[in-house]
Order: C-alpha cells, then sequence, then structure tokens
C-alpha cells in the first residue's frame, strides 16, 4: 500500500496540473463577470495547436506550451467578440466553442495521429527534492508543475492584493457601477477572457505536448468542464482550486493504480471515477447556497453593453 | 455602435438563421479554397448530391429524426433557461435501456419486444435527466455541468456494458453486443433504405412538441420562468416543476432517439451509437429558433451537413471533423447575428455626458419612469411583454 503512495502522489501533482492551468483562467474569467462554458473547446485547440508546432518546429514541449497559450487566446478571443462586442448569449456561445473546438482540433490533429514527442523530464529542484516524502512529491516534478505553482501564487496575489485585482472584481460585481466610474468594462473583460483562453491552452498544450505527448482526437475527456465545476467547488477562490485541482488529479490517478492496488473494478467504472467525484462534489458544495451566493460574482453570465 | 431597439425586430429573428448559414458557407468556401479544393465541386458534393437520389433522402431522414426529435425536447428546457448539454448521455441511457430489454428478449418472437424497447429508452432517458433535476432542485447544483458530466459516465457504462456482461460471444471479442433480432427492430418502410417507422415518432413527437408549446398554459409558464423569473415567481410559478419538467422531457426525447438508433439503422449495441446527435441536437434547438416547426427545418440542415460530411470524406478526401467544425460556426455566427434581434446598428456619436443631479431637473418636468424598460438581450424567440404589463 505504502509503496504505492509516493507514486501516486507524484503523479497527482501532474494530472492536476492542466486542471489547475485551466481553472485559474476560468476562475479569472469568472471574477470578471464572463461565464465562459468553453474551456474544453479552447484546451483542445490549444493542444492540437501545441503538438503540431512542437512536431513542425522541432522545439519541443516549451514551442508547444507557447502555441498552445497563443491559439486558446485566439479561439477566446472568437468567444470575446461575440458575448462582449455582440452581447450574446454566454453559456449558448461558451457551448457554441466547445463544439467548435471539437470539431476544429479533430480537422488540424488529422494529420498528426500517429506522432510523438519525447515529452518533458522531470527536473529535481537540487535542496529541496532531497527532502523526505515531499520532496519527490513536489519537486521533482517537469517545469510546467512548477509554473503553475507560480501562475496560482500570480493569480492570488493579483486578485487579492493589486489594484487590477480590485478593478476585475468591481466589474465582475456591478459593470454598471464600474462603467459610470469610469473604468473600461468591457477592455478588462476582453483581458480576462484572453487571459482564460491563454491558459486554457497552454493546459492543452500540456496535455499533448507533455503529459500523454501525443494527438488523440478529443483527448481533453471532458477536462475542461472539470475545470469549469472546479470553479464553482472553489467558490471563486484561488487557493481552493489549487487543492481541488490536486484531489481531482489524486482521483485521476488512483484509478491507473487501482490494479496494482488490488481493487478489482472493471476499468470503464474506474475511469467513469472522476466524473462522478465531480457530480458528487459540486452537489456538497452547491448545499450551501450562501457560500455561493456570497463569492460569486454578482454579474456572472448577464450580458452588458455600455451605454444600452 | 449597438442602440437597443425599442422591440426586439422580428424580420431579423427571421433572417439572422440565414444570415448565419450565409456567413458559414463563406467561411466554409474559404476552407476549400485554403484546402486546394474548388469550392463549387464541394458545396455540390456537401449540399447537392447527397440528395440527388432517394437512397440519400432515406439517409437524410435517418439523421434528421433523432436531431430533430432530442432538440424539440431541449427547447422547452431552454426557453424556461435550463441548459441541459447532457442529452448525448440522456441518449445513451435509452439506446442502453432498450437496447438491454432486446438483449434480454432475444430470441423472443413477440409484437411487444419493440414497444417495451421504446418505453424502456424513454424511462431510461427520463431517467438519467431526473438525476440531474434532482441534484439541482435538492442541491442547487448546476444542471450545465452535471448533465454533462452524466454524459460522461452513461458512455463508460456503455463501454462496460458491451465490453463484459453485454458482448456478444460471437463478436470477435469486439465491444459490442448481438445483432438484434427483427422483433426488436422497426422495420423498413422502402425496400433497400435504411429510413424505418421510428420516423413516426418523431412526426408524432413533432406535433405533441407544437401543439405543447403553443396552446398550452404550462409552456408558457416555463418561457416566462426563463425571461422573467422574478415575475414567474410573483405570479406563482413553480421554478421546481420547471426544472423537473424541462430536464425529463428533454431526456425522454433523448432516450427515444437512443432507442431508435440502436433499433434502427445500427441494430445491436456498441461503442458507436452516436455521432454526437446529443450535442449537434443544442445548435438545432437554437437554430430552429427554440420553435417546434423551425426545429424540423433546422434538423434537415443540420442533418445534411452530417451526410455531406461523409460524402466529403469519401469523394474529397476531407476529414471526416469538417462536419463538427461547420456545426460550431454556424451556431457562432447564429449567435452573432441574433444580437440584432434587439438592437440595431448606429454610427457611433458621443452625445456629451451629462451628470443626472436631480437639481437641474425644472419644477415643470414630470417625473420620468424610474426604470427604462430595455429588453435583455436574449436568444430566445418568444416575448413576454405582457407579463412586464402585470408586473407594473
Amino acid at each position: 500500500m505504502i509503496e504505492h503512495l509516493i507514486p501516486i502522489l507524484i503523479g497527482t501533482l501532474g494530472a492536476a496540473t492542466p486542471l489547475v492551468l485551466a481553472g485559474l483562467g476560468e476562475l479569472v474569467t469568472e471574477k470578471s463577470g464572463v461565464l465562459n462554458l468553453g474551456v474544453e473547446g479552447m484546451m483542445l485547440i490549444g493542444a492540437v495547436a501545441g503538438f503540431a508546432c512542437a512536431v513542425e518546429t522541432g522545439g519541443g514541449a516549451g514551442a508547444g506550451l507557447v502555441a498552445g497559450a497563443i491559439a486558446g487566446m485566439g479561439a477566446a478571443l472568437l468567444f470575446a467578440v461575440i458575448v462582449l462586442s455582440l452581447a450574446a448569449n454566454q453559456a449558448a456561445a461558451g457551448l457554441a466553442l466547445t463544439i467548435f473546438g471539437i470539431g476544429l482540433s479533430a480537422f488540424i490533429g488529422q494529420s498528426y495521429v500517429s506522432y510523438s514527442l519525447p515529452g518533458l523530464k522531470p527536473w529535481a529542484i537540487p535542496g529541496l527534492s532531497s527532502i523526505p516524502v515531499v520532496g519527490p512529491i513536489f519537486f521533482r516534478q517537469d517545469f510546467v508543475v512548477y509554473l503553475s505553482f507560480a501562475l496560482f501564487g500570480l493569480v492570488w496575489w493579483v486578485l487579492a492584493r493589486t489594484r487590477l485585482g480590485l478593478l476585475l472584481r468591481a466589474v465582475g460585481e456591478s459593470p454598471e457601477s464600474a462603467h459610470a466610474i469610469g473604468f473600461p468594462v468591457i477592455a478588462i473583460r476582453y483581458g480576462a477572457v484572453l487571459f482564460g483562453g491563454a491558459m486554457a491552452g497552454m493546459a492543452g498544450a500540456y496535455l499533448s505536448c507533455v503529459y500523454t505527448p501525443l494527438w488523440v482526437q478529443n483527448m481533453t475527456a471532458g477536462r475542461g468542464w472539470i475545470a469549469v465545476a472546479l470553479v464553482v467547488f472553489a467558490t471563486w477562490k484561488p487557493l481552493r482550486l489549487l487543492l481541488g485541482a490536486w484531489l481531482f488529479g489524486g482521483v485521476t490517478i488512483l484509478q491507473l493504480h487501482a490494479q496494482g492496488l488490488g481493487i478489482a473494478v472493471p476499468s470503464q467504472l474506474l475511469s467513469a471515477l472522476p466524473y462522478v467525484a465531480t457530480v458528487l462534489v459540486l452537489v456538497l458544495i452547491s448545499r450551501d447556497r450562501k457560500l455561493l451566493q456570497l463569492n460569486l460574482p454578482a454579474s456572472l453570465g448577464k450580458p452588458f453593453l455600455p451605454g444600452s | 455602435m449597438l442602440e437597443p431597439r425599442p422591440n426586439p425586430s422580428r424580420k431579423m429573428q427571421l433572417a439572422s438563421p440565414l444570415i448565419a448559414i450565409a456567413l458559414t458557407l463563406f467561411v466554409g468556401g474559404n476552407l476549400f479554397i485554403a484546402l486546394h479544393k474548388s469550392p463549387l465541386d464541394a458545396f455540390r458534393v456537401f449540399f447537392i448530391e447527397p440528395l440527388s437520389t432517394a437512397n440519400g433522402w432515406s439517409e437524410l431522414a435517418i439523421k434528421a429524426g433523432p436531431l430533430i426529435l432530442i432538440a424539440q425536447g431541449l427547447a422547452i428546457g431552454f426557453r424556461a433557461r435550463i441548459f441541459n448539454i447532457g442529452a448525448e448521455g440522456q441518449l445513451i441511457m435509452g439506446a442502453i435501456c432498450g437496447g438491454g430489454i432486446a438483449i434480454w428478449l432475444d430470441g423472443v418472437d413477440s409484437a411487444w419486444v419493440l414497444p417495451l424497447m421504446v418505453l424502456a429508452g424513454a424511462v431510461g432517458g427520463g431517467l438519467w435527466g431526473a438525476l440531474p433535476a434532482w441534484l439541482k432542485t435538492h442541491f442547487n447544483a448546476e444542471e450545465t455541468l452535471t448533465t454533462l458530466m452524466l454524459s460522461y459516465v452513461a458512455s463508460f457504462l456503455l463501454s462496460w456494458l458491451v465490453s463484459s456482461p453485454w458482448r456478444d460471444p460471437g463478436g470477435m471479442n469486439f465491444p459490442q453486443s448481438v445483432m438484434f433480432g427483427d422483433p426488436a427492430l422497426f422495420s423498413m418502410l422502402f425496400e433497400g433504405m435504411r429510413v424505418n417507422t421510428s420516423i413516426f415518432i418523431v412526426i408524432a413527437a413533432v406535433l405533441v412538441f407544437w401543439v405543447f408549446v403553443t396552446k398550452s398554459f404550462l409552456a408558457y409558464q416555463l418561457t416566462v420562468g426563463g425571461q422573467a423569473p422574478q415575475a414567474a415567481r410573483y405570479a406563482g410559478f413553480s421554478s421546481r416543476r420547471t426544472v423537473w419538467v424541462s430536464l425529463v422531457v428533454s431526456g425522454v426525447t433523448a432516450g427515444l432517439a437512443g432507442v431508435g438508433e440502436v433499433a434502427g439503422p445500427i441494430g445491436q449495441l456498441n461503442l458507436n451509437i452516436s455521432p454526437g446527435y446529443g450535442y449537434a441536437a443544442i445548435i438545432v434547438a437554437w437554430i430552429g429558433r427554440l420553435h417546434p416547426v423551425g426545429i424540423v427545418l433546422s434538423g434537415l440542415l443540420m442533418a445534411l451537413i452530417y451526410l455531406g460530411g461523409e460524402a466529403a470524406q469519401v469523394t474529397l478526401q476531407l476529414p471526416a471533423a469538417i462536419t463538427g467544425l461547420f456545426q460550431g460556426l454556424l451556431l457562432f455566427f447564429l449567435l452573432g447575428c441574433d444580437v440584432f434581434i434587439d438592437y440595431r446598428l448606429r454610427r457611433h456619436k458621443r452625445k456629451k455626458r451629462i451628470a443626472p443631479t436631480p437639481a437641474v431637473r425644472g419644477p415643470e418636468t414630470p417625473d420620468a419612469p424610474e426604470t427604462a424598460m430595455v429588453p435583455e438581450p436574449t436568444a430566445a424567440p418568444l416575448r413576454t411583454a405582457s407579463i412586464q404589463g402585470e408586473r407594473a
């Protein structure tokens, strides 16, 4: 049992990284009052763009991650034009983005089906990685895992401690008042949506270039939706999001190690575990309406057009 | 600069899907050019060739049937702002329950097998829709996320069933069930074509939904609940019932569509029982303006895109994924165009902003109404002007 625990925990962090990245992006987007349900689509577009770029340029995972982030941002821009400039229904536009992303990524990915990439070697941080137990779990990971820690810190700091964070929250709470004071509501929301897109795109590229370094159609397998659910679970707080992502990473990895642990349940039913867990967690957290109401950005999902 | 219209434009409501289709074709044409294919050839392969034979029309009916059926159910929920996006899972559960009956009664020659399968499919889909309804009404869990998560669960359940307990022993280890016998299949309408009697379920459903939407008070309540939740609450309409009706009804239609597939063109349970009908139906409902008749038209269009995608795969060597690409684009453009139902374009004119201080107002000015009635931009076609009057 114990000999499985450390590998499971090490794997947990890697499995959680796409959720952390996409989840943080969606958190910032939702804080600005925009509900983007297209995370799954943006992740897929990022995954295929990252993979294609890594293969074509030979630049490896690093180039793939950058390309993924840019592609995710492009997809988010499409969404932003429709919901911010044209004030379309956000839920429907998010679904459109996901359907579009599934189609586009499969279309582009068709010619990359048989390719594979070398992936990324874990990079042990000298000193820290030799701490027993904690060292191998946290400090012998690939650099994207460290990057996700850094981005978590950045998002937390910006939201909680800076003027930009205050502005973002003001726009999400009451775009009318923010507009009346003279803040560029639409511009700020564009920024937040694009940031969300870049993060989702990078999360997708992590999957295709690092985690399982090959292209498979629909390879995100609902992780984008789990990231959206995580934001609700986290009640729009970054630290809870990080912990929630680790929890889900753990469930995912547990299912891979189930055979070794001697759990005799059919693999398909174990694969359903993360999705069942998402539903259960949503139920648990949503029961407390007050907690949700308290943290929910008041204008989430409502279109806003200045001057109307 | 967008300026709100005093009344939503009826003309734009009808024109918007047409403009969206035109824009999709335009982008599609450019895509074909980028792929070094003649756009005219491509469009002929996509939209004309599939309909040039009787068999093509039969295939169109086979693909349009489930899309129309599911979209009818989804539209009820969308009117009430209940976003069931898990129709794919409800379809799978319908197929599992209906198909399970066929496997259980394999070899039984009775006229009751098929009706029993249809019933089981409806119940299976309905229950899979009822679960998120229960989670929403009792625990406040967002239906968008729960319905979608349950779709993944349903597909893993199907995958387990066809690879373990229900696997065809003579099926070379493929994950699929036995082929259903004739009593468990819808009978063909015409010799040599796949279109079958399940089409009558679709036709009946369209009629039922048409009557329901145009004539029933419940449908009106659902719409009001979606458009103006506070007015609905004031009028005493139950939001719980809205959730239950929306999700169970759409689950039932998706479940029926699932049975129609496994007891129709597929004839067994396997992993490919739906080419994403549950998701495409979302677009069908939207392009059909959430109206039963509109959904029939948009369902036929979407089925044609599926057929054209298959033809393009064979004739033009284009990847099948082009279907999803077109579907997504179409919905994007529609949502973008829909804004002009409630807004019109005005050239940018910046007025000097005057601070609305009460002191400026002269004594002779009559009191302006506190809140202007600005219609909320929405994609739903129905308006509830009367309920706003009730509120005042």
